[in-house]
């Protein structure tokens, strides 16, 4: 059970770094980017079945940290700038909904 | 040419760091241990592939965009991760079995004597 574990592992790794999920072909950054891809489908895993509230919370932020990186690849790629704006807008409305979602948890009012 | 190649290495440094955190959001058994591993994710993984991209692209509008980025993002992350561990403290998600000590709830019991 174990050993078939690590086979699916290996083969979902495997199709993320060799295959294409994305546009075009036989480009390196678009390798770089199905890494970061199959990074946010483990973060949606934490989401979906974390045990607690808190874990939903931090894998909500951070989902928001790879979204800037892979929105800067991506702009990388087409040469365009206007990709790190929808990045900074991103993060700051990140922060914001993860502050207010600690608050929350905390278990004061927001006007507290 | 040298730019080129330089700004590639911090892009797979940084997508690296990135793999590595959430492998370690992943695996870890604990909020705190979570946390702890994911905020490695901001100092050098995605701050490394914005400043994979500044070095890349020089100082165009592009690069200065990556710039404010990375300032946004070294002022916000340490900030919302220690809300949510101070959150995550008080409202009572116990720690895993291997802890211990915790000086947070020694802290704690002391300032209610």
């Amino acid at each position: 059970m174990r050993v078939f574990r690590w086979i699916i592992g290996f083969v979902i790794i495997a199709s993320f770094m060799f295959g294409n999920f994305f546009i075009y072909t036989g480009v390196i950054l678009f390798k770089l980017i199905n890494v970061v891809l199959f990074c946010s489908l483990f973060l949606l895993f934490r989401v979906i079945f974390g045990p607690t509230a808190a874990d939903r919370i931090v894998a909500v932020d951070i989902l928001g940290i790879l979204i800037i990186g892979m929105l800067a690849l991506i702009g990388l790629f087409y040469d365009q700038s206007f990709f790190m704006d929808v990045g900074l807008i991103w993060a700051l409305l990140s922060f914001i909904a993860s502050l207010a979602f600690a608050k929350i948890l905390e278990g004061r009012s927001l006007d507290d | 040419m040298i730019r080129e190649i330089i700004g590639m290495a911090f892009i797979l440094i940084g997508i690296t760091f990135d793999f590595f955190g959430v492998l370690g959001l992943v695996r870890l058994p604990d909020v705190y241990n979570r946390l702890q591993a994911a905020t490695k994710c901001v100092t050098f993984g995605s701050a490394g592939i914005l400043l994979g991209v500044l070095i890349k692209q020089g100082f165009n509008n592009f690069g200065f965009k990556a710039l404010i980025g990375i300032a946004f993002i070294f002022l916000t992350s340490p900030v919302s991760a220690h809300a949510i561990a101070r959150a995550s403290h008080r409202s009572g998600i116990s720690l895993t079995k291997e802890t211990i000590i915790d000086k947070y709830q020694e802290d704690n019991e002391l300032k209610d004597d």
